[in-house]
C-alpha cells in the first residue's frame, strides 16, 4: 500500500532546471504532503523551469489537479516556466480550464471583528436609518392615500378586500386564544391584591378597564405584528426578489398605491375590529376567574357594566388605528427595502417584527402619557 | 416487466409523468450510454424540466421506471437512492446556490458533508473547482454579489464539487450573453471529455445543441410523449417527425410533404 500513496519528488537535474514526479493513488482521502513543503523546496532552488513527471501516476482525482493548480500558482508567482507535458492527456486539459482565467485578487478588506458590527454608534446608525426610511415611506404612503382620496390611484379594490380578509377573520382564532388568557391573567393579578381588602368584586372593574384600555389592544397589536407584519415583509421582500415590483414600476404603476396601500388600509380596518373582539373575550376570561373565586357571574357582569365606559373603549380603538398603522407600515417597509435573496426575506420580515413592536411599545407610552394629561 | 439496456447508464422504462390526474407526458423509454452528452429537448411546457425532476429524483413517476448503471432508483430504498445522489451533480436553472454562504462554503458544503478530505484540503480543492469554472478567487462572494452568468458557472462548481458520475443541468445557458453561453458549453464538453461525466441537460439553445450533445429526445407537448430521439445532427437531417426537424432548424424545414404540425399545447 505504501508505495501505492499519492507521493512527491522535487529533483534538481541541474542548476535552473528541476522535474517533479508524481507518482501513487492521487485518490479522494490520501494522505498528500503538504503543499508548503513542496513550495520552500522550490523557492530554495532558484528555479526557472519546473518539469512534472505523471508517468507513475495511478489513479486520480480532483486531488491531484488540486494540487496541480497550487503549483502552477506558485510558479507563476515565482516567475518559474510549467511544463506539464507529461502529465496525462485530461489533466492537461483540466490545467489547461483552471488556468484560463487568471484569479481574481481579492481586495485587501480587512475582515471586520464580529464586536465592531455592536459598537453603540454602529448601532445608532443603524436605528437611524430605519427611522429615517419609516419616515421617508411614511411620506409616500401619505401622498399615495391622498391620490386614494381624489380618486386618481391604482389601488385595487380586491386586493384590499383579499388583504381584510387575511388579516380580519383568519386571524380570529388566535386573537380568541391569546385574549381570554389575557382576560384571566389580570383577573388572578387583580384578584389576589383586592382579596387583602376584601374588595374581590372589584376585579371586574379592574378586568375591564384594563382590558378596554390597554392588554386588549396591545395583545392584538403583538398577535398582529407577528401575524400580519411579518407576512407582509415576506410577501413584499419575496415580490422584491422576483422582480415584480420592478415590473410594477415599469407598468408605470407605483408599488406604493398597488401594493402598500390595500395593505395598510385593511389592516386599518381590521384592527379595531379585531380589538373590540378582543376586549370582549377579555372580559370573558376575566369572569371565568372571578366565578373560581366565588363571584357569581351576574355580580361580574352588573360590576362590568358599571366599569364599562365609552372612553375607556375609545381609547382601545384610537390606539387599535395607530397600532395597525405602524404594524403595516413597519412590514411595508421591510418588504419593499429588502435585498433580492432568500436570505434577505427572511432578515425583511425579522425587522418588521421588531420595528414594529419597538414602535407599539413606544407609541403605546407616548398615547398613556398623552391621554393621562389630557384626563381622557 | 421492462429491463434496462444493460450497457446503459441511464435507462428510462415507460415512464409516466403525472401531476395528479393530469398527465404531462407519458411511454418514455430511451437509453443514456456512459459519457453521452445527453439533451433533452421540445417546446415550451411540454414538460422537460418535469423530465429531469423526475431523473435526479425530486419527483415520483407516476408508472414505469428509471435506471441508473442497471438499478431503479425510484425502487430503491431511501439509503440506496441517498448514496446513488452523491455521484451526481446537479445544477438547477436559476443556479440554486445557497444565498446565505459564500461560493466558497456552497462548493465546500457538498464535500464537508460527503468526502473525505480534511479542512486544509477542502480549502485547496474548493479554490480548484471555483478556477476550472474561471472563478478563480471569488471565493468570499456571495451569490448576490456576482452577474448571472458567473452564478450559473458558480452553480456548476458546486455541482462538480464531487467528481460525479453524472451531471444533470437545467437550462444551463438560459440568460447568457451568446459568448458565455459559448464558453459554457465548451466547459460542460471540456469537462465531461476530461472526467468521463454523463451529461443530462435540459435546453433550448440549438447552437449548443449541435456544438455539444450526441444524443437527444424530442417531447411533443401536442401528443404527450416523446415522438423522436437520437444524434440531434441526424435528427435534424433525417427525422421522420416535421416537428422535430422545424426545431432543429427554427421552423425554416423547407419540406413540404410532411404534414403541418399541431401548434403545441392545443389539442
Amino acid at each position: 500500500m505504501s508505495d501505492r500513496n499519492a507521493a512527491f519528488k522535487l529533483v534538481h537535474s541541474d542548476d535552473q532546471n528541476a522535474i517533479l514526479t508524481l507518482s501513487g493513488t492521487w485518490l479522494q482521502g490520501a494522505r498528500v504532503q503538504e503543499f508548503s513543503a513542496l513550495s520552500r523546496e522550490i523557492q530554495a532552488g532558484n528555479l526557472s523551469h519546473l518539469t512534472i513527471d505523471g508517468s507513475a501516476l495511478e489513479e486520480w482525482d480532483s486531488t491531484l489537479m488540486a494540487f496541480m493548480l497550487q503549483c502552477y500558482n506558485h510558479c507563476c508567482e515565482e516567475g518559474i516556466t510549467f511544463d506539464t507535458r507529461a502529465l496525462p492527456a485530461s489533466a492537461q486539459k483540466l490545467l489547461t480550464l483552471a488556468t484560463a482565467v487568471a484569479p481574481l485578487k481579492p481586495s485587501e478588506s480587512p475582515q471586520e471583528h464580529w464586536l465592531t458590527k455592536l459598537s453603540p454608534r454602529r448601532l445608532a446608525n443603524h436605528s437611524g436609518d430605519i427611522i429615517r426610511q419609516s419616515l421617508g415611506f411614511t411620506g409616500e404612503v401619505t401622498i399615495a392615500l391622498g391620490r386614494l382620496v381624489t380618486g386618481k390611484s391604482n389601488t385595487r379594490f380586491e386586493d384590499f378586500r383579499h388583504f381584510c380578509y387575511q388579516a380580519g377573520p383568519s386571524a380570529l382564532g388566535i386573537i380568541s386564544l391569546t385574549s381570554v388568557l389575557v382576560g384571566m391573567i389580570l383577573a388572578y393579578l387583580g384578584a389576589v391584591q383586592l382579596q387583602q381588602f376584601g374588595a374581590e368584586v372589584y376585579v371586574a372593574n379592574l378586568v375591564t378597564i384594563g382590558v378596554l384600555r390597554e392588554m386588549g389592544v396591545l395583545m392584538t397589536a403583538v398577535v398582529m405584528a407577528g401575524r400580519t407584519g411579518a407576512a407582509y415583509a415576506a410577501q413584499l421582500g419575496t415580490m422584491q426578489t422576483n422582480e415584480e415590483i420592478d415590473a410594477i414600476t415599469t407598468l408605470g404603476i407605483s408599488p406604493i398605491e398597488f401594493l402598500v396601500v390595500p395593505r395598510i388600509l385593511a389592516l386599518v380596518v381590521a384592527m379595531p375590529l379585531l380589538t373590540l373582539y378582543a376586549d370582549m373575550l377579555g372580559i370573558v376570561g376575566g369572569g371565568i376567574v372571578a366565578g373560581g373565586m366565588g363571584i357569581s357571574p351576574l355580580q361580574y357582569l352588573s360590576q362590568t357594566e358599571q366599569a364599562v365606559a365609552i372612553h375607556h373603549l375609545a381609547v382601545g380603538l384610537i390606539k387599535s388605528v395607530i397600532f395597525a398603522v405602524l404594524i403595516a407600515v413597519a412590514g411595508c417597509r421591510a418588504g419593499i427595502n429588502a435585498g433580492r435573496s432568500s436570505a434577505a426575506v427572511g432578515q425583511a420580515a425579522t425587522e418588521a417584527v421588531v420595528t414594529a413592536v419597538v414602535y407599539l411599545i413606544v407609541a403605546d407610552a407616548g398615547l398613556n402619557i398623552l391621554f393621562q394629561a389630557i384626563k381622557f | 416487466m421492462p429491463s434496462p439496456a444493460p450497457e446503459a447508464h441511464i435507462s428510462v422504462r415507460h415512464l409516466t409523468m403525472a401531476y395528479g390526474d393530469f398527465v404531462i407526458q407519458r411511454e418514455l423509454t430511451f437509453d443514456i450510454a456512459r459519457g453521452d452528452i445527453f439533451v433533452i429537448m421540445g417546446g415550451s411546457g411540454c414538460g422537460k424540466s418535469t423530465l429531469l425532476r423526475h431523473m435526479v429524483g425530486l419527483l415520483k413517476p407516476a408508472a414505469g421506471d428509471i435506471y441508473f448503471s442497471g438499478s431503479s432508483f425510484p425502487g430503491a430504498s431511501a439509503e440506496e437512492q441517498e448514496t446513488m445522489r452523491r455521484r451526481w451533480g446537479i445544477s438547477y436553472q436559476t443556479g440554486g446556490m445557497f444565498s446565505a454562504m459564500t461560493l466558497a462554503e456552497n462548493v465546500a458544503l457538498p464535500l464537508q458533508l460527503y468526502a473525505k478530505y480534511d479542512k486544509a484540503e477542502i480549502a485547496d480543492i474548493v479554490a480548484y473547482k471555483l478556477a476550472l469554472v474561471g472563478l478563480g478567487g471569488f471565493q468570499a462572494y456571495y451569490p448576490s454579489e456576482i452577474s448571472g452568468g458567473m452564478l450559473k458557472r458558480a452553480a456548476l462548481a458546486r455541482a462538480i464539487a464531487l467528481d460525479p458520475e453524472i451531471l444533470f443541468f437545467d437550462e444551463p445557458s438560459a440568460g447568457l450573453d451568446p459568448i458565455s453561453s459559448r464558453l459554457l458549453d465548451d466547459l460542460i464538453m471540456e469537462l465531461q471529455q476530461s472526467t468521463g461525466a454523463t451529461v443530462v441537460m435540459v435546453t433550448h439553445e440549438l447552437a449548443s445543441i449541435f456544438a455539444i450533445s450526441n444524443n437527444a429526445v424530442y417531447l411533443d407537448a401536442g401528443s404527450r410523449t416523446m415522438i423522436d430521439y437520437g444524434n440531434p445532427v441526424y435528427l435534424r437531417d433525417h427525422s421522420k417527425q416535421a416537428l422535430v426537424r422545424q426545431f432543429l432548424t427554427r421552423g425554416d424545414s423547407t419540406d413540404t410533404d410532411s404534414e403541418q404540425p399541431k401548434r403545441p399545447g392545443h389539442e
